[in-house]
């Protein structure tokens, strides 16, 4: 497939003396949108040489949980920006949750925002559809038209609103088996949280703030667990948050049940003390919460019991951020930064190597979203979605820099670790030299149905 | 001190320097001129987001007395979408000419957000936000406290604490910030405090503030109390189930009749009943105790006025806007003047 | 050393005898020191009138007035917590009021006190003595009684230090030294 694209006849790179997912140094040569050759003192012949000594070399990561608001909220992100920013991060892939406007409840809406993704061309957008419709907690959406539509879509979720309705949830859980897909439940009990502005503990007793009680979220995780035993399907846990949740997933792990889980790289890092200045860049959902939660997710990150790192990127308008915290939105972006939070907390801390950094980030991703070309072994024959990293590298956050247009970082001032030099999406470096570089360029649509894209690769 | 948002940052030294400075407006209160030129040519704005009346026309009687120029602002209808957004309201205060901001809001940390960022660079009171803060209501209350207090030791207010003063704090805790900011200054200040109200109208942390709690006001009684403070609390708050009726609230948690007798068979002579206002008679107070001599009600809305006028006064003379022009000064070093106990050189 | 303890107690010694024979005796006499150090000098100068004129209870003719709310340099100073402004029981209507202060410069206090007066009052006549003029006027201001008349340049400081206000082990009190600043 590769071989037919427009730039792949100057599209050769060899990349030279990599640290393949942290291990020993090797040679990667990329050609027609493959790895051709993986080894050691690999000649050049013609390919463009990238000096990697120092540098990791790891499967393109893949996001579970973002948020690109296109359609409807092109203020806030496009699928471009939004798309620059996860290549510039080092992803090949991100799943765009369905809470645009219109909701992704539909063949038409996914099919678009397919479209779009391909159309920026920075990385593989997969459309996730909507458990109800207009995520409106009340009827199924046509799920199965959204998995036979050209996105193929196998991840659905309310993502933002909770599948709270347990009939409902039971109902979802059922009828994705018909096509293998999963359902990823945004778990917040609605009543416990009713004008829910941070987690509720002791900062939020002296702040005043209306407080999110952890047991919010592990109430309907419980019950999700055991629905999804009930009826033998997947489930997907979006950005666990507390302590308790790891208890309830291990337990179910450990019963059987199908169930993967996600943390987002903040809730890795930063806690509910920080609410304490009111500025509403802290202020996310699921909150912050304590250092005891921080700790129990980076543990259970560690163990496998928490199987991905999803950014839950979600850029807003500035406006919607310089505001009273009870008016403020809810998100955080973080594309640009989850490399390198996931570096900090995890990496850095002897957590976990770059081979668990490839699994949490890129391999465990592209299983649950059922992306077949993607989250593959950096081994000769294999799609060549790759992310090189400078793990020695530090930066200071500007958000006034990024590319994604969310001014809304938690991170903002803080140094950090690790950057992304290169990220090649189907062996097209879309960033080079730590910079955007051109988008991958898909053949007409008519010429490259989904069913065959990820079979030619 | 640049603002006066809470209490709970509130230093000892700066607590006592404000109640101290209020013992002297109050004394400008019985003279003949009740109005000092201090202010003069000053802006003071009045930004309330929420109505209170007698907050309002405190600060604006604390205000004039000390002949600022007062801007009261009416910013209701609160949500973005529906009007103007805090940024845009601060800035045009801002290009107003505004020195200082007493801002009451609805949403819990507004005041800090008016301090944390460039929108606006005048002094900030907090005039009571969401449930997170009434600095200058704490303040009143500490300061009738102290008087009685004092009195009771016959030693002068001035400089004084609130050591060994067990204060009791009954009510809608959880949805309270005056008493969040009397628990810190009352913890600041040396008193011993208890919280008495239903366990479902504590914050959950609650263990972690420095005080007592308890769910029994006669057993709070008991042990003995200096200052009995009654919460207002909203009847609206039974629809929401944080307790059965009202009846029932008022029979385990208001200071009924009973209860007043009691603190005369209890021996407790001296003990003083506190109420914020407005009061809900017959709910958390019974009109005998609001109006019994041991009613400190009219006591404080008068005290009130004299904390305003000394939080005015503290945060508006100091050179808080233009550090350079000290430097340049030729009258006198800067650090000499930090301090109260400077030695002065008459100019 | 400009003047030590035996200078200032000549010195308020002539001050008392001036204003009583300004005054044609201690008839409707009032002191008012200004906050911090003229209110200990009043309460002196009320003792050497007592000692001068027995029919005088010194406690009963000295008062102390704070200007700080008064001042037109607020905004230049750090925070200045007022004073207590205390009068004696008699008041201040239609009484001979003399104003106390330890060093008179620009004025500005005076100017300051002078306000503060009328607020309170309505006084027959308000005289001005200070223990040290050290020039340098801002304003049409001058004392009807001075301790000493000390020129200085504007970049030296003049400190009085006494008993009463400046009690630190191991300095020297009830002195008026001239320092230079920086």
């Amino acid at each position: 497939m590769a071989s037919q694209q427009q730039d792949a006849g100057t599209g050769a790179y060899l990349i030279r003396g990599a640290a393949i997912l942290g291990g020993a140094p090797e040679d990667l040569l990329i050609r027609d949108g493959i790895i051709a050759e993986r080894g050691q003192n690999l000649p050049a012949g013609g390919a463009t040489v990238i000096e990697a000594a120092g540098l990791v070399a790891l499967p393109g990561m893949v996001d579970i949980h973002t948020h690109l608001r296109e359609p409807g909220r092109e203020d806030a992100e496009t699928v471009e920006t939004g798309t620059r920013a996860a290549a510039l991060g080092g992803y090949t892939a991100v799943h765009a949750m369905a809470n645009s406007t219109p909701v992704a409840d539909t063949a038409g809406v996914v099919e678009q925002v397919l479209t779009l993704g391909r159309t920026a061309g920075w990385v593989d957008v997969r459309p996730v559809g909507a458990v109800t419709v207009g995520l409106a907690g009340e009827q199924l959406a046509e799920l199965g038209a959204m998995a036979d539509s050209r996105a193929r879509v196998r991840v659905f979720s309310d993502d933002g609103i909770c599948v709270h309705d347990p009939v409902l949830m039971r109902r979802a859980l059922e009828y994705v088996k018909a096509f293998d897909g999963v359902v990823a439940q945004h778990a917040q009990e609605p009543r416990l949280t009713a004008g829910a502005q941070m987690n509720e503990g002791e900062v939020s007793a002296v702040l005043g703030l209306t407080g999110w009680p952890a047991v919010a979220e592990e109430s309907i995780i419980a019950r999700d667990v055991l629905l999804a035993q009930h009826v033998g399907s997947r489930l997907h846990v979006c950005h666990v948050s507390t302590a308790g949740s790891v208890e309830i997933i291990r337990w179910a792990k450990s019963r059987g049940v199908n169930v993967t889980a996600e943390v987002t790289p903040h809730h890795l890092w930063l806690t509910d003390e920080l609410a304490r200045s009111y500025d509403p860049v802290y202020k996310v959902n699921p909150p912050l919460r304590t250092d005891a939660d921080v700790q129990a997710l980076r543990a259970a990150l560690a163990d496998g019991t928490i199987d991905v790192v999803g950014t839950d990127h979600a850029p807003h308008p500035s406006e919607h951020k310089e505001c009273e915290w009870a008016q403020a939105a809810m998100g955080m972006t973080g594309l640009e930064t989850a490399l390198s939070v996931v570096q900090h907390t995890m990496i850095e801390t002897g957590l976990m190597g770059w081979a668990d950094f490839a699994r949490v980030t890129s391999t465990a991703p592209a299983a649950i979203g059922r992306l077949e070309d993607q989250g593959r072994p950096l081994d000769a024959g294999e799609p060549a979605n790759v992310t090189l990293v400078d793990p020695a590298a530090r930066w200071t956050v500007d958000p006034s820099k990024m590319a994604t247009m969310g001014r809304n970082s938690p991170f903002a001032g803080r140094e950090l670790p690790g950057k992304v030099v290169a990220t090649f999406f189907k062996g097209h470096p879309t960033v080079l030299d730590g910079k955007l570089n051109t988008p991958y360029r898909w053949l007409p649509e008519t010429t490259e149905l989904p069913g065959t894209a990820a079979g030619s690769n | 001190m640049r603002h006066l948002l809470s209490t709970e940052d509130l230093s000892r030294s700066n607590a006592i320097r404000i109640l101290d400075t209020a013992e002297e407006m109050a004394a400008v209160g019985e003279r003949e001129v009740k109005k000092l030129p201090t202010l003069r040519g000053r802006t003071v704005v009045n930004l309330f987001f929420e109505d209170s009346t007698r907050t309002r026309i405190s600060f604006e009687a604390a205000a004039k007395r000390l002949s600022a120029d007062v801007i009261n602002f009416a910013a209701k209808g609160s949500s973005v979408s529906k009007g103007e957004s805090l940024k845009d309201t601060a800035q045009t205060l801002s290009a107003m000419g505004a020195d200082a901001v007493v801002i009451r809001h609805w949403a819990s940390g507004a005041p800090h957000r008016l301090a944390a960022t460039d929108w606006i660079d005048a002094a900030v009171i907090n005039a009571g936000d969401g449930t997170h803060e009434h600095p200058t209501q704490a303040l009143l209350d500490a300061f009738t406290m102290r008087r009685h207090w004092s009195k009771l030791a016959g030693t002068p207010s001035a400089g004084a604490d609130l050591t060994g003063m067990r204060v009791a704090i009954a009510g809608d805790v959880l949805h309270s910030r005056v008493a969040r900011s009397n628990v810190w200054l009352l913890r600041t200040l040396g008193a011993e405090v208890t919280l008495v109200a239903p366990p479902t109208l504590l914050p959950i942390g609650v263990e972690k503030w420095p005080c007592s709690v308890s769910y029994d006001l006669d057993e709070t009684l008991a042990r003995g109390v200096d200052a009995m403070m009654m919460l207002r609390v909203q009847g609206e708050r039974m629809n929401a189930s944080f307790f059965p009726t009202t009846r029932e609230y008022s029979r385990r948690w208001g200071f009924d009749d009973n209860r007043l007798r009691a603190l005369d068979s209890l021996g407790l002579k001296d003990t003083i009943i506190m109420h914020p206002g407005p009061m809900n008679r017959g709910l958390e107070i019974s009109s005998a105790a609001a109006d019994s001599p041991r009613s400190t009600v009219l006591a404080q809305v008068r005290n009130g006025v004299s904390i305003r006028m000394a939080a005015l006064y503290l945060l508006l003379s100091g050179d808080t806007r233009e550090p350079a022009h000290q430097a340049n000064s030729t009258h006198s070093t800067p650090a000499e003047h930090t301090s109260a106990l400077v030695t002065k050189e008459s100019h | 050393m400009v003047l030590n303890q035996a200078d200032i107690d000549r010195a308020l010694t002539r001050i008392a005898h001036e204003i009583l024979e300004s005054n044609k005796g201690s008839q409707d006499l009032v002191l008012l020191g200004i906050p911090r150090r003229g209110y200990p000098l009043a309460v002196r100068l009320a003792a050497k009138i007592a000692a001068a004129d027995p029919t005088v209870d010194p406690a009963a003719i000295v008062g102390q007035l704070d200007v700080t709310m008064f001042r037109d340099d607020l905004s230049h100073q750090g925070i200045r917590p007022p004073y207590p402004t205390q009068l004696p029981r008699t008041g201040i209507d239609n009484k001979v009021v003399v104003l106390i202060d330890d060093v008179l410069y620009s004025g500005r206090t005076i100017r300051a006190a002078l306000d503060a007066i009328i607020d309170l009052g309505r006084p027959r006549i308000v005289r001005l003595a200070v223990l040290i003029d050290r020039g340098h006027r801002e304003l049409p201001i001058r004392a009807d009684h001075v301790g000493k008349n000390l020129p200085t340049s504007s970049s030296e400081k003049v400190r009085v230090r006494l008993a009463e206000t400046d009690a630190v082990d191991g300095v020297p009190v009830n002195e008026v030294v001239i320092e230079a600043t920086a």
